[in-house]
């Protein structure tokens, strides 16, 4: 379970997030929406532990655990798991390293091998982490390392940009396995939180909470498809002034 | 029968003033040292000077090994630091070794490749000076000129027309005399649609003392021939090295040198310079160069593309950790399609060390393709951040990132000196991390 409490979240000294609660109960996703500086990727850094995103108040607490100072890379060992919208091209370091790094991080026995065969990726491990990957490329490449890492909260920041209808369902598909979709409801272990503008995602996971995030805030939450259908039928507007008449209320 | 240079190859040496090509071995021997005595004193155009006075001319001289795998064990273990193999000479097709400044092993195991002492191939063959200071000038500098008067010999590694070898030459230079200035000068001629792959391996076995390695190495790289040629250096950090290097390669033929000093030494200075006189020739540079504390370090590479459709791509990657290195290169457009690239990378691993990458191109006419591009800096925090993501610590992506920057992936060399070349640079890593 994730427990996200009351958390101020500041880059340099501009405040981001503000008093952002949330709750990721075992084996659920929730979705994020927001428009663009709202503070959904701050978040998702901020989760992971990224020391520029600096926690100056409330807590996240993972598995029971409060992991608020806890570095980025004993996150991940302890199964936080991050999809990055526009990851760092890192020349000279091999997209099997990669994978190879993410496996023995977590201890999974899978092969790089099955991994890329998986992700359609066979042809880019030993080229440069990223280097000249298309954006569908890209999205593959993340979701090859973090099922190599196979984290039990997967953060994904717009897994569907930059991909062509052709490949957005392999996504899902790899998405879905990240998430045990195929799992029983009950028996299923793995959480998510999505970033999405476009919401083509949700064909393809079971999302069960969604979320508008306005201004660093979370402005309101219910069932995603819903929330999207609002979205895209009145924009954000609609959240701005349902925010504004609650504060007013 | 004697063996003409390809007709680049003798343009270059009618440019340079030479009344025939066919000039007598005396006259062309008392030229040479005739302007060598000129440029004794002349200082070198980059580096810091180095004091010639200061070291000794000889050196006893060693006994002639026919068996280099008696070598005392802790020898062998100084030269495998500089990628030479002493104990399986199967995985060589030629071996040569100048200790200090007298060979004390020449052997060829392929047929068609000629392994031997410069000296002894200029006994034996009289055409051998008609290439002598043709590709590196013998009033360059002081350090040339020396070389010249004052040479006592050097390696003759030759591929006859159409031979291919598979398996590499190794020469190795070792300096073990204290004080010692080595010099040496090296003849490499691979003839036509020849194929030849030669490691060299420059080390010593002096701990702290004092030495300076003085190399001349002149390339001649003829119609379709193929040449990689991998130098390994693993000095002290009181050795001054300058080495001297040119490479005349003709039509078709491609020339691709790679170069690893991983190791501290005092001061380094080198400009190697290859001339594509060919059409289409090719010429490939590569160097990983790493400064440690006290290394001044000033190396560069040259490529004039002198030939129509000449193409060249220089890469260096430099690493400081406490050292100064000038990181050079040039590339001059002199025919038309001609095209090059020159490409500079440079990590500063400590607080303290420089990196003054100098990237340079020239053009002479329209319609040819030059480029470069250079990058110095510390290792990107967004890089190591993106590791750690992975679950790596930081120290565990730190050096992920730091052997990435390190590996050398060069198009046209052979698989097996591939992984030759990345272990010599795996083996120094963890002094550099």
């Amino acid at each position: 379970m994730l427990e996200i409490k009351q958390l101020t979240v500041a880059v340099e000294d501009k405040e981001i997030l503000h008093n952002v609660s949330l709750s990721i109960g075992t084996g659920e996703t929730h979705v994020l929406f927001g428009p663009n500086g709202s503070g959904k990727t701050t978040l998702l850094m901020a989760i992971m532990g990224f020391p520029k995103y600096r926690i100056t108040g409330g807590n996240i607490i993972f598995d029971g655990r409060d992991i608020t100072g806890l570095p980025l890379d004993e996150r991940a060992r302890l199964g936080i798991g991050m999809s990055f919208q526009r990851p760092p091209v890192v020349r000279g370091v091999k997209t099997r390293d990669m994978v190879g790094a993410a496996l023995q991080a977590r201890g999974n026995g899978a092969t790089i091998q099955n991994l890329a065969e998986k992700t359609n990726l066979l042809e880019f491990l030993d080229r440069d982490i990223n280097y000249g990957f298309s954006g569908g490329e890209i999205k593959r490449s993340e979701l090859m390392q973090l099922l190599a890492q196979k984290p039990e909260l997967t953060l994904l920041d717009e897994p569907e940009s930059g991909v062509d209808l052709e490949n957005i369902a392999l996504i899902g598909k790899l998405i879905d396995e990240l998430l045990e979709k195929d799992c029983p409801a009950r028996s299923r272990k793995c959480m998510g939180l999505i970033i999405t503008h476009t919401g083509h995602i949700l064909d393809y996971v079971n999302a069960k909470t969604g979320y508008v995030m306005m201004d660093g805030c979370i402005g309101c939450q219910g069932e995603p498809r819903e929330m999207l259908a609002t979205i895209k039928e009145k924009g954000y507007q609609e959240c701005i002034e349902c925010l504004l008449h609650r504060q007013t209320v | 029968m004697p063996v003409t240079p390809p007709d680049g190859i003798r343009l270059v040496i009618r440019k340079k003033g030479f009344e025939s090509y066919y000039m007598s071995k005396v006259k062309s021997s008392r030229t040479y040292k005739e302007k060598a005595r000129a440029a004794i004193k002349k200082p070198a155009a980059l580096g810091e000077d180095i004091d010639l006075d200061t070291y000794l001319d000889t050196a006893e001289k060693k006994p002639y090994q026919p068996d280099p795998s008696q070598l005392p064990v802790k020898t062998k273990k100084h030269m495998l630091s500089a990628g030479i193999i002493l104990d399986d000479m199967r995985q060589r097709s030629g071996t040569y070794i100048q200790m200090d400044n007298a060979p004390i092993h020449s052997s060829s195991r392929q047929e068609g490749v000629e392994v031997m002492a410069v000296s002894q191939a200029l006994e034996k063959y009289d055409w051998l000076q008609d290439y002598w200071w043709q590709a590196v000038a013998v009033d360059a500098d002081k350090f040339t000129a020396n070389v010249e008067l004052s040479q006592y010999d050097g390696y003759f590694i030759r591929a006859l027309a159409g031979q291919k070898t598979v398996l590499p030459v190794q020469a190795c230079l070792y300096l073990s005399k204290e004080r010692l200035a080595q010099k040496v000068h090296n003849i490499i001629i691979a003839e036509e649609d020849s194929e030849l792959h030669i490691i060299t391996g420059c080390t010593t076995s002096l701990g702290q003392e004092p030495g300076l390695h003085m190399g001349v190495s002149e390339f001649y790289i003829k119609r379709g021939a193929r040449v990689t040629f991998t130098m390994i250096h693993s000095w002290n950090p009181e050795t001054a090295v300058r080495p001297r290097t040119g490479a005349i390669v003709a039509e078709n033929g491609l020339f691709l040198s790679n170069y690893v000093l991983m190791k501290p030494v005092r001061t380094l200075q080198m400009y190697p310079t290859a001339r594509c006189v060919g059409e289409n020739s090719v010429v490939r540079y590569n160097s990983v160069l790493v400064a440690t504390p006290g290394s001044s370090l000033d190396v560069g590479s040259r490529v004039l593309l002198n030939a129509k459709g000449a193409r060249t791509e220089i890469v260096a990657r430099a690493i400081t950790t406490g050292g100064d290195i000038v990181s050079r290169g040039y590339i001059e457009g002199n025919a038309p399609e001609v095209k090059g690239h020159l490409e500079c990378r440079g990590l500063i691993l400590q607080e303290k060390g420089m990196i003054h990458a100098i990237p340079e191109l020239k053009g002479t006419l329209a319609g040819i393709d030059l480029s470069h591009e250079a990058a110095v800096g510390k290792i990107a925090e967004e890089e190591v951040e993106y590791l750690m993501a992975r679950g790596l610590s930081r120290s565990e992506a730190t050096a992920t990132i730091v052997r990435g920057f390190l590996r050398v992936d060069i198009e046209g060399l052979p698989a097996a000196l591939s992984v030759e070349l990345q272990r010599a640079i795996e083996a120094s890593e963890k002094e550099v991390m």
